[in-house]
């Protein structure tokens, strides 16, 4: 074939940028007296251009063509074809353009379902769209073009990370930036209405699915990362407090504020001002957090080759859109006047708490994550902030959050106060009679686990006891959902950091050790070869008294191209347990180092996640009006 | 006039909670950095006031010694002026190389540093930019080093 491939997606990106120039006229080119269908069709033609130039880098990928620099930098001939194609977003290049693509999915949906909204609104909302995608396609183009050519054709490629070659590895990326660039249409809409000097209720309620929907990708997105972490990295851990880690869980923290704050603007026209900051907050904190992965200042997985013009350049648009965000929002924040007062005893009360709280928590987690990279520019010192700090700051705010939550369904259904006392009493003592069971040793662990039974017991009391009205019950019913996961999460949290047992040992082939309930015996060793590594793989063989529960088969891998080793842990899972085994380092000919951690309830940290999703789903699905 | 002075003692008994939060905050926050220091920094005594802090170097070529049976290891950290003796008993990460740049959170303890955590995640050609910067090499030179350091 003599078609250029690489060409065609090249050519493509630069019709997007010229797509985009287009889409601005009717705003900023006056005195043409331009159409605003320019600008209606240019937001919709923009996704099917750049998607096709992304097809063409996957293209690429699978047809080897070492000539363009990244594909030979990402892959080479013995991949095999998923990686190959997920590879096309695995470096830095691919990513960015898929966050391109991204963001002009979104455009077109924002452009499809804004035909409600009144014109000027709608004009400005799409061309503040239109703007940030012109600026995203720009960095492309300018520092990190995927389709950049090489001078000289390497035979074959280099490789792609070992740890990315993997499934979690391949929908982890596009699920979190649907989160993210979801955020841009929730904050050009909030500049937007700034312009419109108003926030009237039907925007509000107009906005709610985008902030709701957002928030559910990156519930996923942050889930799959923490998921793949755990089984991945071989320490079994699934959040480790990492700068990259925060930069994607402070705009989750500040899009669950906006969540409820914009229900208290869609339906009762309160916290007008706070909802339109937050939600210009909430998205440049997801830029910030592109920003820290990106320009390589952080230093983990994540990030790539660093090349400071990168860095300049997000940095730049970071202090153009924050700054013109703001701007807007101060010149006009005086107009946005709500039109009722709060009450600390009401839905909106517990909305205003919720938002203080969760502020909060961003706040203290961004002074972690900034503070030694402020340090370090200054050159002042070299430190690090240590896990211990986020736990204790992060841990005591989110407690009376959690406890307002379960609280919810009392408030909404207005329980008298001798049922209050009864149903408190009840979970109380379930959670103790319980607590014996999992033998709760300590106060934080009691409390986390009651908190968790009391939310799911509030909540079920709601259902089968007080809420009847079925209506009513379809509207709680996201709700409830979202906020039964995070009972079910905080209870795999809480239960799993408790009771774990986490031993490095060593084992010679046949030798047994008795680890918690289990007793470990290492089997054997097998070497296995496969396309692009070898491996040896390690038979433990997990027994309690004496009958057998398990085979794990952990693996130590050599990936052949960039001559690097990879743990690959072994898990033997189920729903209220997990066992744990990852190889370490060879100690002599049958002798190891092993990784043994038994983890109780693990699992349900990440059903908890599934859970919200679910709510956040069924919350856009069947929404309130406000006349009802 | 009464209702006023009540006033005050609750603003004032606020900004007393407040502060206390607050200096329970900064404080925790202070408690948890982890100062980062070279093996020559080590030498010359200048010790971070916290206990456990972190060190960078390179692991030095042939230095690696595991002792028989057991999984501690131990090896020498330069930055090429001086070196630092460290003890570590756990799995090693896998890309740890002698000749390569190392991380590591531990304390000193009598003449040498007991580790807690080593890190290095990275590949051949990378240098983490603490260590590069106790190593004192520029960006230029960094490649030439790696491969004189490597062979």
């Amino acid at each position: 074939m003599i078609i250029d491939i690489g060409f065609i997606g090249y050519f493509l990106l630069l019709l997007g940028l010229m797509n985009c120039l287009f889409l601005l006229t009717p705003k900023f080119v006056t005195g043409l007296n331009i159409s605003n269908n320019i600008l209606l069709s240019a937001s919709r033609l923009h996704f099917p251009i750049l998607f096709i130039s992304f097809i063409c880098l996957i293209i690429t990928f699978i047809g080897e063509d070492y000539s363009l620099d990244y594909v030979a930098k990402n892959s080479n001939s013995n991949l095999p074809l998923i990686y190959k194609i997920s590879a096309a977003w695995a470096g830095h290049e691919g990513s960015m353009l898929l966050w391109c693509v991204v963001s002009s999915f979104w455009m077109l949906l924002a452009s499809k379902y804004s035909s409600d909204l009144p014109e000027s609104l709608r004009t400005n909302f799409l061309t503040i769209m239109g703007i940030l995608n012109l600026g995203f396609l720009l960095f492309v183009v300018a520092t990190s073009n995927p389709f950049a050519r090489n001078l000289s054709v390497p035979i074959d490629g280099g490789d792609l990370n070992p740890l990315l070659q993997d499934f979690g590895l391949i929908i982890h990326p596009p699920m979190l930036y649907m989160g993210y660039v979801g955020l841009s249409v929730v904050f050009s809409f909030a500049v937007a209405c700034c312009f419109e000097k108003e926030f009237k209720k039907e925007w509000a309620q107009w906005l709610r699915p985008w902030v709701l929907a957002s928030w559910a990708f990156l519930t996923l997105g942050i889930s799959l990362g923490s998921w793949w972490a755990y089984y991945e990295l071989g320490w079994g851990g699934w959040w480790f407090w990492d700068p990259v880690e925060n930069a994607s869980f402070m705009p989750w923290l500040m899009a669950t504020a906006l969540i409820h704050s914009v229900i208290a603007s869609g339906e009762k026209g309160m916290f007008k001002s706070w909802t339109i900051l937050l939600s210009i907050f909430t998205f440049s904190l997801s830029l910030l957090g592109t920003f820290l992965v990106r320009s390589g200042i952080l230093i983990s997985v994540h990030s790539f080759a660093s090349d400071p013009s990168r860095g300049i350049f997000i940095l730049l648009m970071l202090a153009m859109l924050i700054g013109g965000g703001l701007a807007a929002y101060t010149m006009n924040s005086k107009k946005f006047i709500d039109d009722n007062e709060v009450k600390i005893f009401s839905k909106e009360g517990f909305f205003l708490l919720n938002n203080i709280l969760l502020v909060t928590a961003t706040f203290t987690i961004l002074l972690g994550t900034m503070y030694p990279l402020i340090l370090d520019i200054l050159g002042l010192e070299k430190i690090s902030v240590g896990v211990p700090y986020y736990n204790a700051v992060f841990i005591p705010l989110m407690i009376p959050l959690i406890l307002l939550v379960g609280y919810v369904p009392i408030l909404l259904s207005r329980i008298s106060k001798n049922k209050q006392m009864f149903q408190l009493l009840i979970i109380f003592l379930t959670s103790l009679v319980l607590s014996l069971l999992f033998s709760i040793n300590s106060i934080l662990y009691f409390i986390g686990f009651f908190s968790a039974v009391w939310i799911i017991m509030n909540i079920f009391f709601d259902l089968f006891l007080y809420t009847k009205n079925s209506v009513r019950l379809k509207s709680r019913m996201g709700m409830y959902f979202a906020h039964f996961g995070l009972a079910i999460f905080i209870l795999g949290a809480s239960i799993s950091e408790n009771t774990k047992i986490e031993k490095e040992l060593v084992l010679s082939i046949g030798e047994t050790t008795s680890i918690g309930s289990f007793d470990y015996t290492l089997n054997k060793l097998e070497e296995e070869k496969s396309v692009n590594y070898d491996a040896i793989i390690a038979s433990v063989l997990v027994s309690k008294n004496d009958s057998f529960v398990a085979e794990i088969k952990p693996e130590k891998r050599l990936y052949h191209s960039s001559e690097s080793a990879m743990t690959e842990a072994g898990i033997f899972a189920k729903l209220d347990r997990d066992l744990y085994v990852s190889l370490g380092n060879m100690i002599d000919d049958n002798k190891w180092s092993l990784r043994v951690y038994d983890k109780p309830f693990i699992r349900f940290i990440w059903i908890g996640t599934i859970f919200m999703i679910i709510g956040s789903i069924l919350s856009i699905r069947f929404r309130k009006k406000s006349n009802e | 006039m009464k209702k006023r002075s009540v006033r005050i003692y609750y603003v004032s008994f606020l900004l007393v909670i407040l502060g206390f939060v607050l200096f329970l905050f900064l404080k925790t926050f202070n408690d948890n950095l982890l100062y980062y220091r070279s093996p020559t920094q080590l030498v010359n005594g200048n010790f971070p006031e916290n206990y456990i802090f972190r060190i960078g170097g390179m692991v030095e070529e042939g230095s690696l010694i595991r002792i028989k049976g057991t999984k501690k290891v131990e090896f020498f950290v330069t930055d090429f002026d001086n070196k630092m003796l460290i003890k570590y008993d756990g799995i090693l990460p896998d890309l740890f190389r002698e000749g390569q740049g190392v991380v590591i959170r531990g304390h000193v303890e009598n003449s040498y540093f007991v580790a807690e955590e080593v890190l290095a995640k990275h590949d051949e050609t990378y240098m983490p930019p603490e260590v590069q910067e106790s190593l004192g090499i520029s960006e230029k030179n960094k490649n030439k080093t790696i491969e004189s350091i490597q062979q």
